[in-house]
């Protein structure tokens, strides 16, 4: 291997990871909208397909996924600018949207579970 | 003065000028999915709850069927130009490479294509069983 395995080159990978499975997300959300146009059976059933536990930890995936590349984004596109790209400053913010995605995502289902929608 | 040899032109290798295009897309598409991405986070953080009339309502309000509708396409359109470079970079074989591209492509439209008409037949017709 060329390349000495650093922490940030799976923070930059990441970035490819939770973007493709954020295109099969898309799956899920266009299932969701068009079970709604299906009626009240079709939506009752993806519904249920929605709650059941196991697919609740998939959403929370989906959704971790989400804000990760939506926080890591604004990242990239802040050293688009030219700016950002000291190892240090680099570091940190590859490891404060690692965190921030953590804190955001279980600040979202919280939020849900108390709003009663709960998914 | 091009630094190319005669042989490289005539092959028609090399720089297809589309990058410039396709970096300022991803990052246009970007900055609009992240706004609409963020309006569709906090209308589920206010949804009163997930039951069937209240998301049929929601969907079907003028604004919100717009504002899915754009959702929708520019998300699509996102994920598609982001799984692009995924594939252009790790798929080899210009067989395999071209055939996954064209794959991928059409399945974003079609996710597109569903969610969007789903929409605008709550919007516009109201839900119920289609019948083929």
């Amino acid at each position: 291997m060329t390349y000495r395995f650093q922490y940030t080159m799976v923070l930059s990978f990441m970035h490819r990871v939770t973007g493709c499975a954020l295109s099969v997300g898309l799956v899920l959300f266009a299932c969701w909208l068009v079970s709604a146009a299906g009626g009240e059976d079709s939506y009752a059933r993806v519904q249920g397909i929605f709650t059941h536990p196991l697919m609740t930890l998939v959403l929370v995936g989906f959704s971790y996924a989400f804000f990760y590349h939506l926080l890591n984004g604004f990242r990239h596109l802040v050293w688009d600018t030219g700016r950002g790209f000291e190892k240090r400053t680099a570091r940190i913010s590859g490891w404060s949207v690692f965190i921030a995605a953590v804190v955001v995502t279980a600040s979202f289902w919280a939020l849900m579970c108390l709003g009663g929608g709960a998914a | 003065m091009s630094l190319r040899t005669p042989m490289a032109r005539a092959l028609g290798h090399g720089s297809a000028k589309s990058g410039v295009a396709h970096w300022t897309s991803q990052r246009v598409s970007a900055i609009a999915l992240a706004l609409l991405a963020l309006w569709f986070v906090s209308a589920l953080l206010r949804m009163p709850d997930f039951a069937y009339a209240t998301v049929l309502g929601w969907i079907g309000a003028p604004v919100n069927a717009v504002l899915l509708v754009l959702l929708t396409g520019t998300a699509a359109y996102h994920a598609f130009l982001g799984v692009q470079v995924v594939i252009e970079d790790y798929v080899h074989g210009h067989g395999l490479k071209v055939a996954a591209l064209l794959l991928v492509a059409f399945l974003h439209v079609v996710v597109a294509a569903f969610g969007i008409f789903a929409v605008l037949r709550i919007a516009f017709a109201g839900a119920g069983p289609l019948t083929v």
